[in-house]
């Protein structure tokens, strides 16, 4: 673990340390903590280390690396309430803390089992300056503090030095090589130090690298989720900045050159989603990126898009803490019900959430197909964890890469596909819409775009088809697409976009709505959902070795649910324990909506940061055990 | 913008045979005629044409057009069409609205797209009150003015959207009567065929909730000499067109001018107030992806990208 103050760098040195241990073959999962501020309060990364794959993140760290005093000590000595306690707490026993010498800490009465190696941090980088004639630039260059302290670790924990100079170097290409060269400098200096005073053999916890190591990637969720992007056709994004949504959007902005990708900036985020639903009439394929917040704006163009049929767009929505402005840079799980519930009236969407990088790409990926086939929005339920969270993964499955644009008119031969009216069984006379139109839809020979087939999907055009012509409007509306207020048009016309749901119901895989992992018959089921995923897993495998038989059923297609395999899973769990990241178990609130199954025990963490794998262990025994599950929240003393 | 077909296309091909339902007299009437005569004389292909509205009477108006319609939300009308626009650059768009949706619940789109400086025409529905909802107030209507629709006076003052348009970046500002379709028209025109955001607002009369700024009023009729309360701006000499776009201090004179003619109130002027020629976001879009210099993004292949490159940079 690494921590200090916002703007020094922490981010940086871990994710150099998380990319030198991947590419010697070593598995990472790497997260950051942080405050909404640009500069100056605490934040923190923890990179985890694995041979076998690593989910989630651990209470304890070996070795700390604190960059200054509020790091090892807290905020107590300068704020009211204050947020935290440093983490001295978090480090495991006999674990080492590497710490800036010049920040004056005393260690006297505290952790005596502790390696504590205050090193001379801005000593270090002046000396690195002063080996390429800088010396008197070293204030300049302070921020070299991150890379003296990752330098220092890695000495610490016997980790070859040459493996983190060549990332180092990767980072900084071009015109910042010469910069490269001085963190390398600076970083070996610090290598150099702690190997020179202090005796490293005694300290317990070591790191080797594979010798011959399998590629893999490391990667954060929101590259993720823009790749999939990229590769399922995506033409045009808009964004409103928004933590932490936005990342997405500005990796996209830098394709746009090389893949013909659009992304706008907006006014709010009321334009953003309206921009897209335009774009998607027009006929390709848009999306948007938000948050809590930038979705409570933009709900009304969900509605939009659903009664207008639009092909998409596809919405990832960043959850973050809420209500409100909450806490924009922390983790929680609370817009659940919100996503599924976003606007006025009956309309169809689609909710799907994912609960690993691989399934954000997956969901993704399909979420443009959906979109356009079912003519709906789409919003993929991701997070603030899944957005930031550094790790290794194999390959992205590339199964996911086959695109389906759904029916479409294209002007050369229309027939009118099984169009009816809403009441053309038998001899009854047609209806009349609001307009006063007859309904005698069997004859219409012209291209409908709001055509009730049998199926509810009418063919889409596009403006600039020769003969595809048609009207889209919010108002309820006939198959012209002008407005009606008749009632048998608005009975029709709901259920045929209502009843595009159970279509889609049936033609998402059976893996991708839920999943049961581990054992038929276990003692205790966990109900979770999205980015708990590896943690929920993790924990598993820990439980697993204790004897205890747990399964863990995953939801992920929110809406339409999967109710009757989910009801008959729950039905069958001789026990049922739900872990949530948000205050009142909103997938628990959701399965008991549609199953009629009670999820009466709920562990819910809502303190804004993830379950850590430790949390989720204690949380899931005490359940198994048999006590009540009772809210989870990070020690943070 | 698309223009010509074969055969010339009449009026008739741009009107929709769908039953208008606005009041008897309604000003509205008057812009879809100004709208239709426009798009007829440029011989627009009406699969080209995609008009985009508000929430509102005005809203309907794309309903009543052989094109392209969407009738989307209210405010939002310029979000939707600059979306659609970007999508389809082959498309001639124009968007429309009344007072109340562009610039109360949508000013914020208002100034966006000035700011933006897409290639589309925006025309304005400006009757000073909120006529579906029965007559309250809108975003125009002055500070002490009450229509018979109101219980009590306007408590807000109006905006002044030529000055607002000016402030916020549009390239084409132009000022119509509802009544006076076939002088509309010939200012939608030059709307339509100026590259860049064009805003026409049309002063239009609403019989049935504003008995303050009704025909007989624009017409001057109470005054002890009858005579028209609005003048055209190019008939007393005034030009607000930049000729040199590259000139700044000549842009700030003619936007300055611009504002000062929009305060007029008695008479009113109509005409077009400002014009310059600059880089619309579509050039600035070119310039960023010059695949769109060929084909709009619509067309563009987009379905074989290879993402390999961006994974192996993530080893």
């Amino acid at each position: 673990m690494i921590g200090g103050p916002q703007g020094s760098g922490i981010n940086a040195s871990a994710e150099v340390f998380a990319k030198a241990c991947s590419r010697a073959g070593l598995r990472i999962y790497a997260n950051i903590e942080y405050h909404s501020n640009i500069m100056g309060k605490h934040s923190f990364y923890r990179v985890r280390v694995g041979d076998e794959d690593v989910r989630s993140y651990r209470d304890k760290t070996d070795i700390l690396v604190a960059l200054d005093h509020e790091t090892l000590a807290g905020d107590g000595d300068h704020r009211r309430w204050p947020t935290h306690y440093g983490h001295l707490h978090e480090v495991n026993e006999g674990g080492g803390v590497i710490y800036d010498g010049e920040i004056g800490f005393d260690i006297a009465g505290g952790r005596t089992d502790l390696h504590f190696r205050a090193v001379p941090f801005m000593e270090l980088i002046k000396k690195a300056l002063e080996e390429v004639g800088k010396g008197e630039q070293a204030r300049r260059y302070e921020v070299m503090k991150n890379t003296v302290g990752l330098g220092a670790s890695l000495a610490l924990c016997d980790y070859p030095f040459d493996l983190v100079a060549e990332v180092i170097r990767s980072q900084f290409k071009g015109k910042r090589s010469e910069v490269g060269e001085l963190n390398v400098r600076a970083a070996r200096l610090a290598f150099e130090y702690v190997k020179e005073h202090f005796d490293t053999s005694k300290f317990p916890y070591t790191l080797k690298p594979y010798p011959e190591p399998k590629a893999r990637i490391v990667a954060k969720g929101y590259e993720i989720h823009a790749i999939a992007k990229l590769k399922a056709g995506c033409a045009f994004q808009t964004y409103y900045p928004i933590s932490p949504a936005t990342d997405e959007s500005v990796f996209l902005e830098r394709q746009q050159r090389d893949y013909n990708l659009l992304v706008v900036q907006c006014e709010d985020e009321i334009s953003s989603i309206n921009m897209a639903v335009g774009a998607a009439h027009m006929g390709v394929r848009a999306s948007t990126a938000t948050s809590g917040p930038g979705f409570a704006l933009m709900v009304e163009g969900i509605g939009f898009a659903s009664i207008t049929e639009a092909p998409g767009p596809v919405l990832i929505l960043y959850q973050r803490g809420g209500p409100s402005t909450g806490m924009p840079t922390r983790q929680e799980q609370g817009d659940l019900q919100f996503a599924l519930h976003p606007a006025q009236g009956d309309f169809p969407h689609l909710v799907i959430a994912p609960g690993d990088l691989r399934e954000c790409y997956q969901d993704t990926f399909s979420a443009f197909n959906w979109a356009e086939r079912y003519q709906m929005p789409i919003i993929v339920l991701s997070d603030k964890k899944l957005a930031s969270v550094y790790t290794t993964i194999d390959k992205l499955e590339l199964m996911y890469d086959q695109i389906d644009r759904g029916e479409i008119f294209t002007g050369s031969e229309w027939t009118p596909v099984a169009a009816k009216g809403p009441n053309d069984q038998g001899t009854q006379a047609p209806g009349h819409n609001g307009n006063g139109h007859k309904l005698d839809l069997a004859n219409v020979k012209e291209y409908l775009r709001y055509a009730l087939t049998d199926d509810g999907i009418s063919p889409r055009s596009r403006p600039g088809v020769k003969g595809g012509r048609f009207w889209a409007t919010t108002d309820e509306h006939d198959p012209d697409g002008h407005i009606t207020e008749g009632v048998e048009m608005r009975m029709a016309m709901m259920e045929k976009r209502m009843g595009k749901l159970a279509l889609v119901a049936k033609a998402i895989p059976r893996d991708q709505q839920y999943f049961l992992h581990g054992p038929k018959d276990a003692e205790l089921t966990v109900l979770a959902w999205g980015s708990t995923k590896g943690t929920v897993l993790d924990a598993l495998k820990v439980l697993e070795a204790q004897g205890k038989r747990i399964n863990y059923l995953q939801c992920r297609l929110m809406k339409p649910f999967p109710a009757e395999a989910v009801g008959r899973i729950l039905r069958e769990a001789k026990r049922i324990v739900s872990v949530e990241e948000n205050y009142s178990g909103q997938l628990a609130q959701l399965v008991q909506e549609h199953t009629g199954v009670m999820i009466t025990e709920r562990a819910n963490k809502f303190d804004g940061r993830p379950f850590s794998e430790d949390e989720m262990v204690r949380a899931l025994s005490r359940v198994y055990d048999g006590a009540k599950a009772e809210p989870v929240v990070t020690h943070v003393r | 913008m698309s223009v010509s077909a074969p055969a010339k296309l009449t009026l008739k091909d741009y009107k929709s045979d769908l039953h208008n339902d606005w009041c008897p007299g309604c000003g509205d009437f008057g812009i879809l005629t100004g709208i239709q005569m426009a798009i007829q004389q440029m011989q627009i292909d009406p699969d080209k044409l995609a008009v985009f509205s508000g929430i509102g009477c005005s809203g309907k108006t794309p309903h009543y057009i052989n094109a392209y319609g969407f009738h989307t939300l209210h405010g939002r009308v310029l979000t939707v069409a600059t979306g659609g626009r970007l999508a389809n650059t082959d498309l001639t768009v124009i968007a429309l609205g009344g007072d109340g949706d562009g610039y109360g619940i949508g000013a914020g789109y208002f100034v966006g797209t000035g700011r933006r400086n897409v290639d589309f025409t925006y025309i304005v529905h400006n009757n000073n009150v909120y006529g579906l909802t029965k007559g309250q107030a809108s975003p125009t209507l002055s500070k002490g003015k009450k229509t018979k629709s109101m219980p009590e006076q306007a408590i807000q003052d109006g905006i002044n959207p030529v000055a607002m348009a000016v402030a916020s970046g549009y390239t084409f500002i132009a000022r119509a009567y509802a009544l006076e379709p076939k002088y509309l028209a010939s200012i939608i025109v030059k709307a339509v065929e100026h590259k860049g955001s064009a805003l026409v607002d049309v002063l239009q009369t609403c019989p049935t909730y504003n008995d303050l700024y009704t025909k007989e009023w624009y017409e001057g009729a109470d005054l002890p000499e009858k005579r028209s309360r609005l003048y055209k701006l190019e008939e007393r000499g005034y030009d607000g067109k930049v000729s040199d776009p590259n000139d700044r201090e000549e842009i700030v004179a003619k936007k300055a001018a611009a504002v000062a003619r929009s305060y007029e109130d008695d008479p009113i002027p109509i005409g077009i107030y400002y014009q310059a020629e600059l880089p619309t976001y579509e050039d600035a879009v070119m310039q960023r992806i010059p695949t769109l210099g060929e084909k709009p993004l619509v067309e563009q292949d987009v379905f074989h990208r290879d993402v390999q490159p961006l994974l192996e940079a993530m080893r």
